[in-house]
């Protein structure tokens, strides 16, 4: 490839662009109390977040591949009447406003939603207000990133190789356990990272679902917001931390997420 | 899928293009009023009021916690009149000389325990609320509402663990409104507005605090006339009469 001149204009409107992405992160890091970062971070309620985030953003993954990679099998390989709209219904997380999803989660899952209300009645199950509701949360944003991911990996595979194990007398789950899912481990990890990621940054469905207590539903993004108002040194703190995360997380994955998106 | 995220993208738009149309009389100036969240029915109607005979005003409200609209005001945002649910936010307007002219208080409030219509939990008093099984809400320690409980708990003597610390006391209100907790505490303004949505059980004297509310005009106001008028109808005798029908009693 050739390289060329840009023109002026386009260079301009592309410094701005990049500024404009550039400076909320100076921002930041500006006003970053560096002497005491440590301190900030080891507080109390912060390392109480970041536990929690952990578990919840973890166990949203979890989930996210336990439900999400059999979803995406079956999107890249089983032809259905209805799945283009059945997908772009279990897609619609990724660009609904997240507290919308808090909302309806709120009125399907909550102590009188239209699931919760019997499982509230018959099991004494209640999920709002706990870490369950925050992880169920996190897992409703997350899980298409895994199953757009996971799809697009099981659609670019080569199948000779799954033919050739199963023409060699292999059962159907010896094939996708030992051809299909090596063959789509990196497809895989990255829609895991990516759904991890987004867990982790969770906050609109998470405060209108699970609520907000620390150590229970409290997880980063919301302590980050509650920190803004009392301290905010640990805000700014934490707020980096996140942002840390997720430039490591993009560009480890760089190249396997342009190739899939 | 493409497709369906050109409808989308389409819908988003058409959204955006149904605001209403910002430049439809020139001289007609935009009023920012940040306000407590308690104050959310209240102030809208006050703003009516106060355009009726004022029609070249326009309001835009945002209402939330006071800590968060404190926070906004000192981080710059374009705020012309801002109203606290205690002095301590307003303090720090203050702090930071961010306010024209000396705050003034315009209305007080008290606290209440909201609960599900018809009180079916039973809850009849502060020392309830700890009864095990029955799901609390409150609002976070940072909100003026939630500190306010905490005092009213203290001088109860006792201790509740709620199960969800919310931003702002609407935020609790709704909670319990949708029945996702059991109860909750507010102030006495939030029961009246949430008609038959909720019950509410009197928190008595001697545990009752008394949440005093100023507002200030914001310092570098667009048109600080306009906000200054608008304080000083929420002051006059027709403002109290209208904040005292949403239940707020005089400063």
């Amino acid at each position: 490839m050739t390289r060329e001149r840009p023109p002026l204009l386009v260079t301009g409107l592309a410094v701005i662009a990049v500024a404009f992405f550039v400076l909320p992160i100076a921002g930041l890091v500006y006003r970053a109390p560096w002497a005491t970062a440590l301190d900030e971070l080891t507080r109390p309620e912060a390392l109480t977040a970041l536990r929690l985030s952990l578990v919840v953003s973890l166990a949203a993954t979890g989930l996210s591949v336990l439900f999400g990679l059999p979803l995406a099998w079956i999107y890249a390989r089983v032809p259905f009447p209805g799945r283009d709209a059945v997908r772009a219904l279990t897609t619609l997380p990724m660009i609904l406003p997240p507290i919308v999803g808090g909302v309806a989660l709120l009125f399907a899952f909550g102590r009188t939603g239209l699931v919760g209300q019997f499982l509230d009645a018959g099991l004494g199950l209640r999920i709002a207000f706990t870490t369950a509701g925050a992880i169920l949360a996190a897992a409703f944003v997350a899980t298409p990133f895994l199953v757009l991911t996971g799809e697009a990996g099981l659609r670019s595979m080569a199948r000779r190789y799954e033919e050739a194990a199963r023409t060699l007398g292999a059962t159907r789950w010896h094939v996708f356990r030992r051809v299909t899912l090596p063959l789509i481990a990196p497809a895989l990890f990255a829609g895991a990272v990516l759904s991890w990621a987004r867990g982790l940054g969770e906050f609109g469905a998470t405060i209108t679902f699970a609520g907000n207590l620390p150590g229970t539903t409290q997880t980063l993004p919301l302590a980050v917001l509650i920190a803004l108002e009392t301290r905010p040194e640990v805000a700014v703190m934490l707020s980096l931390l996140l942002l840390a995360v997720s430039l490591v997380i993009l560009i480890a994955l760089r190249d396997r997420y342009l190739r899939f998106s | 899928m493409r497709a369906w995220l050109v409808i989308t993208t389409v819908a988003l738009l058409l959204g955006a293009c149904a605001e209403p149309n910002a430049t439809a009389t020139p001289q007609i100036k935009d009023i920012n009023v940040f306000a407590a969240a308690s104050l959310t029915d209240a102030f809208a109607q006050a703003g009516d009021e106060f355009a009726k005979t004022n029609t070249r005003v326009r309001f835009v409200f945002n209402f939330g916690s006071s800590s968060t609209l404190a926070t906004q005001i000192t981080n710059g945002a374009p705020a012309d009149v801002f109203a606290s649910a205690d002095e301590a936010n307003m303090q720090k307007i203050v702090e930071a000389k961010l306010n024209d002219g000396a705050p003034s208080l315009f209305a007080s409030n008290r606290l209440a325990i909201v609960v599900a219509p018809a009180n079916p939990k039973n809850v009849s008093s502060l020392a309830d609320l700890t009864r095990p099984g029955l799901v609390v809400v409150l609002a976070a320690p940072t909100v003026p509402a939630g500190k306010y409980a905490l005092d009213s708990l203290t001088k109860a003597g006792v201790k509740v663990t709620p199960a969800s610390q919310e931003l702002d006391v609407r935020s609790v209100l709704n909670k319990v409104a949708l029945g996702e907790a059991d109860a909750g505490i507010v102030y006495v303004t939030d029961v009246l507005s949430a008609g038959a949505r909720v019950s509410s059980v009197a928190v008595p004297e001697e545990q009752q605090v008394v949440a005093r509310y100023p507002i200030a005009v914001v310092a570098g106001a667009r048109s600080p006339e306009l906000a200054r008028a608008f304080v000083n109808y929420l002051v006059s005798v027709e403002g109290q009469r209208l904040l005292a029908g949403f239940g707020f009693s005089r400063p």
